[in-house]
């Protein structure tokens, strides 16, 4: 497969170093979908019914979606047809130029922020909760002052016990301002004063902070709308991200999260946490089919630079580990 | 309500055969095919739901169509049976034999263990009398200790912390001392979140459990979670023997099919349910409940027992006695509405009630706006109108409609609402608030009454 090839290159291209953590934090999460995969291709002699079945479970597994699955398998199945391949093993470079394919879907991706050269750049971070959203933001900040930016974030959660406490502390060891309000008070007044303080002192980046909500939540998918227009008030061209949070273990309820937030607010992007774990994050492929909306970040920890930009390369390479050896 | 999206996708299956005459291995792959889709869209494990399509089947081709029932009928009930076995058949309470009790809390990150320990606090204070004890050992997510700080404050429980500068063991040690010295007969731990396959915190977990010996560890399950559930429940059980689970989120609109993954790969039983962020929205788990509302068969128990929770009996008698003298006023109709409204929202609740799932769906928001306009004009109303609506005349409707920033049509509308109301009411006044028999001596004015009968059945169900 040419466009596998390319993927391939693409990583050798690539310093050993920086594929280094990326692979490791994915390593558990992408043996277990590509040994599954040698597996069955070991047990399979040829390719028949019985295989592809198989071959949905394992993508079922990985918490795809049903009818994602459907649409990846019916596509590798008349893959296999036009190119009469019998032998499993050849099959391995189908799935993950299919997979490749059928995320990319000709559209525009990219994993840079959208800064915004003469104004603020105002950055909202949503999502349910538990989602990762507090930890997140650090991270986030934490990347940005290495890149030279002058950061600062704003508490919005008022709802949650501690969560204020929680962004303090970060930034306080990130060494940047944290704009704070009352607990239980009006998130957007906490937003409201953190644009005009930014705005007075010039920083370049403002990152605000949101209570988890469940999105069929209404009142506060309202609370949000209401940020969403304070921003616009004092900045015109904002909010220029609004980055959904979402949980690599969250299921097929994780279309609906999309779905609902995109309903209020303009979601630029996702930011896909906790991928550490064992969980293959697999509804971001649903996500990006039915949504459109990308996955800029990727949260490998709970250390400040555990936060990685999304590359999907080094993702399917990470998933498909095993099958390119 | 979780699960609804489950139930109307098996109505779906199971009416494609509703028509059918006899259950063929055909007719039934067809429907096992959907009832599969359906729960592996619901986020139930892959392999659980083979096993569990497997023995529905298995039961269902062995059975017999017995006489007037339809082959949809006996489907339904082998599935209904299923899920209730797989969910577990009874209801597990709080194992609180020991004193002092210790519960600990495990479980991923952002799963919600600090809130649900806020709220087991918080439930074990006003059902089973007891005084527990807050543990902070959560030393790692910045102000992790701060949060369940504030929660204790809220719920007035105190809260053991020591900082995050000493290790969660020595915490949990030293606050196993100060519960003996203090007499607190529960001790719940909030640990940290982790992952399952960290090892070193793993440890730290077996650690705390070799020092405290608890009697419950509750694996606190996020019910948005997807396939991995698997994954975390084992390991979490292979490394602690976990006794119990609780299922959090269950508000949002995800299946929660985890609770039934969850449920097959440990064995433990789902003890709670958590269903809000408030600190009183914690359930037991009733699995028969829970399969009634998977398969749209409403869930008339929970609505009974929602309805003794939140009603106030001295109240509710008050405002009867009112009824019966005829002295029904506004403001009392005020009351009643929001002790209508403290059940929850009403399309929550009118999926509670059988047959009820497929109706149209009710738009919460409008609801609670015409509660709000009601609430609006009656409070613009003097005391002396509430109490007499009577003496309404087209002035003071004026004013009141001032008063309330609305028109005098709204008000009008208010006051028939309120006759109508205020008419039936004059007719169930003969009648026993307790037993909802008529009393010993009727008033004279009985007359033949068309709601006595829906009345007396909706009481029996109260009991």
């Amino acid at each position: 497969m040419g466009f596998f090839s390319k993927i391939k290159e693409a990583i050798v291209g690539n310093s050993a170093k920086q594929n280094e953590k990326y692979v490791a934090g994915l390593d558990k999460s992408g043996s277990s979908l590509s040994s599954k995969i040698n597996e069955l291709a070991a047990r399979y002699r040829e390719i028949d019914d019985d295989y592809f079945e198989e071959l949905e479970n394992i993508l079922i597994m990985s918490d795809v979606g049903v009818s994602m699955v459907m649409t990846i398998v019916d596509e590798i199945k008349k893959e296999v047809r036009l190119q009469n391949i019998k032998d499993p093993q050849m099959i391995n470079d189908i799935i993950v130029d299919k997979m490749f394919v059928i995320y990319a879907n000709d559209s525009y991706m990219t994993t840079k922020i959208n800064y915004d050269d003469n104004d603020l750049t105002v950055i909202l971070m949503v999502g349910v909760n538990g989602a990762g959203k507090t930890t997140t933001i650090a991270k986030l900040a934490h990347m940005m002052k290495q890149e030279g930016k002058s950061v600062m974030v704003a508490a919005g959660d008022t709802f949650r016990a501690g969560a204020i406490d929680q962004l303090a502390v970060w930034a306080d060891r990130l060494g940047i301002e944290c704009i704070k309000g009352k607990e239980g008070g009006d998130p957007s007044s906490v937003v409201f004063d953190a644009l005009n303080q930014a705005k007075e002192k010039n920083v370049d980046v403002l990152i605000c902070d949101t209570a988890g909500r469940l999105q069929n939540k209404v009142n506060l998918m309202n609370e949000l709308e209401k940020m969403n227009r304070i921003i616009k008030r004092v900045v015109p061209a904002g909010p220029q991200e609004t980055l959904l949070v979402v949980d690599a273990t969250t299921g097929q309820n994780g279309i609906s999260q999309a779905q609902e937030f995109s309903k209020i607010t303009d979601i630029t992007g996702i930011v896909l946490t906790k991928m550490d774990g064992t969980a293959k994050g697999g509804i971001v492929l649903s996500i990006k089919d039915k949504l459109n909306i990308p996955v800029k970040f990727i949260g490998l920890g709970e250390s400040m630079d555990d936060l990685q930009e999304f590359d999907l390369e080094q993702y399917i390479y990470g998933l498909c580990k095993n099958l390119m050896e | 309500m979780a699960f609804e999206s489950l139930s109307e996708r098996l109505q779906e299956s199971l009416k494609k055969i509703r028509g059918q005459a006899t259950l063929t291995e055909e007719n039934m792959d067809e429907m096992l095919r959907e009832i599969r889709l359906a729960l592996l869209e619901a986020d139930v494990n892959f392999q659980v739901v083979k096993e569990f399509i497997a023995n529905t089947k298995e039961k269902a081709l062995g059975q017999d169509v017995l006489g007037s029932l339809k082959p949809g009928q006996v489907v339904v009930k082998i599935v209904h049976d299923e899920l209730v076995e797989l969910l577990g058949t009874s209801v597990s309470e709080l194992n609180l034999s020991k004193t002092p009790t210790v519960i600990m809390m495990v479980g991923l990150q952002g799963s919600g263990k600090t809130t649900t320990s806020g709220k087991i606090a918080k439930l074990l204070v006003n059902k089973y009398s007891k005084k527990p004890l807050l543990v902070a050992a959560d030393i790692y997510r910045p102000a992790a200790v701060d949060q369940l700080k504030t929660l204790g404050q809220q719920l007035d429980i105190p809260v053991f912390e020591k900082g995050t500068d000493i290790s969660a063991e020595q915490i949990v040690s030293e606050a196993m001392n100060y519960a003996y010295a203090n007499h607190h007969d529960v001790v719940l731990i909030d640990t940290a979140g982790r992952l399952h396959i960290d090892e070193p915190l793993m440890q730290e977990l077996q650690n705390i459990k070799g020092i405290v010996n608890p009697s419950e560890i509750l694996l606190v399950v996020d019910a948005l979670t997807g396939q991995d559930i698997v994954n975390v429940a084992q390991s979490f059980n292979d490394h602690l023997g976990i006794t119990g689970a609780v299922l959090t989120k269950l508000d949002g609109d995800s299946r929660g099919g985890g609770a039934l993954s969850v449920r097959h790969i440990t064995h433990v039983p789902i003890k709670f349910i958590g269903t809000g962020e408030k600190l009183d929205a914690i359930d037991l788990f009733y699995p028969d409940r829970m399969a009634d509302r998977i398969l749209g068969m409403g869930d008339v128990v929970s609505l009974v027992e929602k309805v003794q929770d939140v009603y106030d009996e001295k109240d509710t008698m008050k405002t009867f006695q009112k009824m019966q003298q005829g002295t029904f006023g506004l403001d009392d109709m005020l009351d009643q509405m929001h002790q209508v409204r403290k059940l929850g929202p009403l399309s929550g609740i009118l999926k509670m009630i059988p047959g009820m799932p497929k109706m149209p769906e009710i738009n919460d928001e409008d609801t609670d706006k015409k509660l709000k306009m009601t609430e609006s004009i009656i409070y613009s109303m003097t005391k002396e109108e509430r109490r007499n609506p009577d003496i309404l005349n087209a002035k003071r409707k004026e004013r009141i409609a001032k008063g309330c920033g609305r028109s005098v049509a709204d008000v009008n509308r208010l006051i028939k609402q309120f006759e109508a109301s205020r008419q039936m009411m004059k007719q169930m006044g003969n009648l026993d608030p307790v037993t909802g028999m008529p009393t010993q001596k009727p008033k004279q004015n009985m007359t033949f009454n068309p709601y006595r009968k829906k009345e007396r059945h909706k009481k029996k169900k109260k009991k």
